[in-house]
């Protein structure tokens, strides 16, 4: 009867107790109250027992029993035992060095490589954002659909410009015109550099909102005016005060210096526009702008349009408004959907193209790209991190289990975990921060970049520093979380046993790694085999000591044969020749040409070049049919060659064009020959239907084949100074045609190499990752292999016994990958109108790859292992 | 030594404890408060009157053995000290010499 009875002591008292009462008091004080309360229950029935019992409980409450009793190891204020558990960090970290490094290194990789990539994405995302209009500043642009096919440029007519401005007031604060960004050449004195530089409208310095050095932004008001960059300055001037000083453009055009402004940083679109001249002075200057100026021109579209939209309009706002200009003046290109509209700033550099449908493309997608793979090699270290700790940590259950038995709580096991794992991510954070700085100038180089850490920024700190805690706090979580749990005694006596099941995570972990790892070697693989197989193609000429000189003077121009019998003479060139464009860049298309039997419904264009006589042999041509530009037949100068994608475009029914008449616009040239497909644009795209005509007017470039026999230094030398005799105002500069055409795969190439390295830091540390785990089991298993060896198992069974399961989890990890990759790549040469394929032995290599590279991981540590003297395992403890 | 640190209530008590022991903890030293005053005496009262005499040092304690009514807990037995022996002794001293000197008259009126 008194048992259940006690039973029913107020339960809700006694919990107030409990929370109220000093935890050492708490026996007591409870102890008292039942036996009172069971005293009363007795004596007084229940009721008044339990009314009673709650009198009793609130006599409790007075401060001598609320106050807690000072603890006898005093609260870390003093950080005593804080510096405990650093020491034993520290001293755990020494202790197992290789693991310490594989754990550290591995992490300060994976975190270093993240970094490299969020700054290289910060630098692509603020590209431009140097301008304080970023959000307002757009670019005029016209699109049309031609034969079904989507494109967009940014070459306007001079009239639209006038018209935004005038018609247009309230939706523009400023519309600029420009010049295409070119190199000119501008001296004072003796000096002379040949400087890119743009002409521009006066308002551009505000717009752009250039931090002017010298000088006022209104610089450019004056038609004869210039306004340099610091670095310009700098090279004209020395330290000299520019202002008011007197340059030559292009040996013709004096103008005066009114400001210098601050080099635009590398990451604008503008940060080769060196020197702003007004536009007023180009047109003036050249007599092509100033007829498409006073005729009102509005065909003929060869110039930019900039503008700053007004405060409080809109992009899509103004686009409505602006839509169908060009329909309005030029109805003809009606049938073309031709639409003008405005490119606003911030889409300038990550979305410079439009697919055949006209959905917006461009470096955005690279950006995309490295942002994934940069967070797949963080992840994949931060699986490694957890990996190689959680494994590590069940070794230290016997550790936990005395500091249990000698009093630790678990709160303060938790904490000196957490601690361990928080310190072991600080030294990976301040690795990696090491790393970066010593990589960051070979990343620049190979990724085109300028960027450098963000010391100052807040950003950078808190996502470097909140990554490390993050890293640091999952990876403690499981031996903080579960080996506190830890019962001391069944630790301390042996019975303690891991899960079957814990290591089901680790191999799912390795699994991910993997798969990961080898759909980057995949990737990489096949970028550089598509780069390689684009350098394969036959280019149609031989680019070997070609180099070209851009004609940037009138000097050049009227003596043709006398600068060429000297070069000659000199006995350096082999031929020379002038042509519209140099034979890396076809960078005129027109219309307007017509034959016999052509459908009147086909509306060609043809890329069309003015060459000289000496042209094919300069760049070494090859004729498929008929014959060169020669100077014994007078009629050439009516004449044109075709490549051989022209005759294939022409459709032509009676199959050779070779003396038939093409006229363009109207004048009738005759069909001299055909030369094989020269490689001038993308090399990856095909090549485009280009005529080559004579013209010795139309010329931007000198190419100069250099005599094999010589050596380069020298030929140039030579040549040099017969440039200086006809063209003293201006500097030689020239180019090599290989290295220009190496150019082409610049992009393709730099993403190859970041994606390389990339991977190979991925695998590198999955690897690191293997061999940890593989020295873990190895060292778990030193026993069992000890027992199966004094019963007589091989060397080979013990290792192919350890081998197996990484084996096995690899190739899982290769068999997720493999259509992964396989559906990923397809859709990325999809771009590629010239493009490799996807052979099997890719797939068959990258697999056979990551199977050796873990086998060579693993086998170290299982060799060991399975070499091993049975009496030395078998005998410890 | 200045009486005038021991309460009333703390003086009943150490004189509780010193008629129950050796078996003095705060229930019994309640019970028997509440047997001979007639008043209830809460255990809470009794438990702080013991913190503070044992703070004084008039009181030593240890942590007896654990009953089935106290759910297994341990009860803490309170014995005097030497010099809680001597106060309490000395208070009776200053307590009787005061009585002795009281007028018989004077104690008759009372009752």
């Amino acid at each position: 009867m008194k048992h259940p009875k006690r039973r029913i002591a107020p339960r809700l008292a006694d919990r107030l107790l409990n929370w109220l009462v000093a935890p050492h008091l708490r026996e007591e004080v409870l102890g008292d109250l039942h036996e009172r309360y069971a005293l009363r229950v007795q004596r007084q029935g229940e009721t008044n027992a339990r009314w009673r019992y709650w009198r009793e409980v609130l006599a409790y409450v007075r401060p001598s029993m609320i106050r807690r009793q000072p603890q006898r190891y005093p609260t870390p204020t003093t950080t005593t035992m804080l510096r405990n558990y650093l020491k034993i960090a520290l001293r755990n970290l020494v202790k197992n060095k290789a693991y310490s490094a594989i754990n550290i290194g591995g992490l300060a990789v994976g975190m270093a490589v993240a970094m490299l990539i969020g700054l290289w994405i910060y630098d692509e995302l603020s590209f431009d954002k140097y301008h304080q209009n970023y959000n307002r500043i757009g670019r005029v642009m016209q699109s049309a659909t031609f034969e079904g096919v989507f494109g967009a440029g940014s070459y306007m007519p001079i009239p639209l410009g006038n018209e935004l401005r005038t018609d247009f007031a309230d939706e523009f604060t400023y519309v600029v015109m420009s010049s295409w960004n070119k190199e000119h050449i501008l001296a004072y004195g003796d000096r002379k550099f040949t400087k890119q530089g743009s002409y521009l409208s006066p308002e551009a310095p505000d717009m752009f909102t250039l931090k002017m050095l010298r000088g006022t932004r209104a610089g450019l008001k004056d038609p004869a005016a210039i306004m340099l960059s610091a670095s310009v300055s700098q090279a004209l001037f020395g330290s000299d005060d520019p202002l008011g000083k007197i340059v030559k453009i292009d040996n013709r055009l004096n103008v005066k210096v009114t400001g210098v402004y601050e080099d635009l940083p590398y990451n604008t679109e503008f940060r080769d526009m060196t020197f702003i001249a007004p536009w007023d002075l180009y047109v003036s200057s050249e007599a092509w702008v100033k007829q498409a100026q006073d005729n009102v021109e509005w065909n003929n579209n060869s110039w930019q349009i900039l503008a700053q939209i007004a405060p409080n309009a809109t992009f899509d706002a103004v686009n409505a408004k602006i839509k169908g200009l060009r329909v309005k003046h030029v109805p003809e290109v009606a049938p073309y959907k031709a639409d003008v509209f405005l490119q606003p700033m911030s889409r300038w550099h990550l979305y410079t193209g439009w697919d055949k449908q006209g959905n917006l493309e461009g470096r955005i997608q690279y950006v995309w790209l490295f942002g994934i793979i940069g967070l797949f090699v963080l992840l994949l270290a931060c699986i490694n991190f957890m990996n190689l700790s959680t494994a590590r940590s069940e070794k230290r259950a016997k550790e936990v289990g005395i500091r249990k038995a000698v009093g630790s709580v678990r709160s303060q096991l938790i904490s000196q975990f957490f601690s361990e794992s928080l310190l072991v991510a600080a030294f990976a954070f301040i690795l990696s921060l090491l790393l970066v700085i010593l990589a960051l100038p070979l990343f620049n180089e190979v990724a085109d970049k300028q960027v450098g850490i963000l010391w100052t920024s807040p950003m950078f700190w808190f996502s470097g520093i909140g990554f490390s805690l993050f890293t640091g706090l999952v990876a403690g979580s499981y031996p903080a979380l579960y080996l506190s749990s830890f019962q001391p005694i069944k630790v301390l006596k042996g019975t303690f046993r891991v899960g079957r099941f814990a290591s089901v995570p680790r191999q799912v972990l390795v699994v991910v790694q993997f798969t990961v790892s080898v759909t980057l070697i995949i990737g990489t693989i096949l970028v550089f085999r598509q780069i390689q197989y684009a350098k394969n193609r036959p280019i149609g000429y031989d680019r070997n000591g070609l180099i070209t000189i851009t004609m940037n003077t009138p000097e050049l121009h009227d003596h043709y044969n006398t600068l060429r019998e000297e070069l000659l003479r000199t006995g350096a060139v082999v031929d020379m020749s002038t042509s519209s464009t140099p034979a890396t860049d076809l960078n005129s298309r027109n219309g307007g040409f017509d034959w016999e039997g052509k459908d009147p419904n086909f509306k060609v264009q043809f890329g069309t070049i003015a060459v000289t006589h000496d042209f094919g042999k300069t760049v070494g041509w090859q004729f498929k049919e008929g014959r060169d530009f020669s100077r014994a037949f007078s009629t050439d100068s009516a004449a044109l060659v075709m490549n051989e994608t022209a005759v294939k475009y022409m459709n032509l029914k009676t199959g050779s064009p070779v003396g038939m008449i093409v006229k363009w616009n109207g004048k009738p040239m005759r069909v001299l020959g055909v030369v094989k497909d020269m490689v001038m644009g993308s090399p990856f795209e095909p090549v485009y239907q280009t005529v080559f005509l004579l013209d010795y007017g139309w010329a931007g470039v000198i190419n100069i084949k250099l005599n094999p026999a010589q050596s380069a230094s020298e030929s140039l030398a030579k040549i040099e100074t017969i440039f200086q005799k006809f063209n003293p105002g201006s500097p030689f500069d020239y180019k090599f045609t290989d290295q220009q055409y190496a150019l082409k795969f610049a992009t393709e190439e730099r993403i190859g190499k970041l994606a390389s390295v990339f991977a190979l830091l991925a695998v590198f540390i999955s690897c690191l990752g293997i061999f940890g785990l593989a020295s873990f089991v190895a060292e778990q298993r030193t026993k069992e292999l000890g027992v199966r060896k004094v019963l007589g198992a091989s060397v080979f069974s013990l290792w192919s016994l350890l081998s197996k399961d990484f084996v096995l989890l690899v190739a899982i990890g290769f068999g997720i990958a493999t259509p992964f990759a396989y559906y990923f790549l397809s859709n990325w040469l999809q771009k590629y109108e010239y493009r490799t394929d996807i052979s099997w032995w890719i797939f068959a290599v990258t697999g056979a790859g990551a199977l050796v590279i873990t086998l060579l991981t693993v086998s170290y540590q299982s060799i060991k292992a399975a070499l091993m003297n049975p009496v030395t395992s078998l005998r410890s403890e | 030594m200045r009486r005038s640190d021991l309460g009333e209530f703390e003086e009943v008590v150490l004189l509780a404890v010193a008629v129950l022991t050796p078996k003095a903890y705060s229930v019994m030293i309640a019970e028997e408060l509440e047997r001979e005053t007639g008043q209830t005496v809460s255990t809470g009262a009794v438990h702080a009157a013991l913190q503070r005499l044992e703070q004084k040092g008039y009181l030593s304690s240890v942590l007896g053995e654990a009953t089935a009514e106290r759910g297994g807990r341990r009860k803490r037995i309170f014995t005097i000290t030497a010099l809680g022996g001597r106060v309490l002794s000395e208070v009776q001293a200053v307590r009787t010499r005061l009585w002795d000197r009281i007028i018989p008259n004077v104690r008759l009126e009372w009752s």
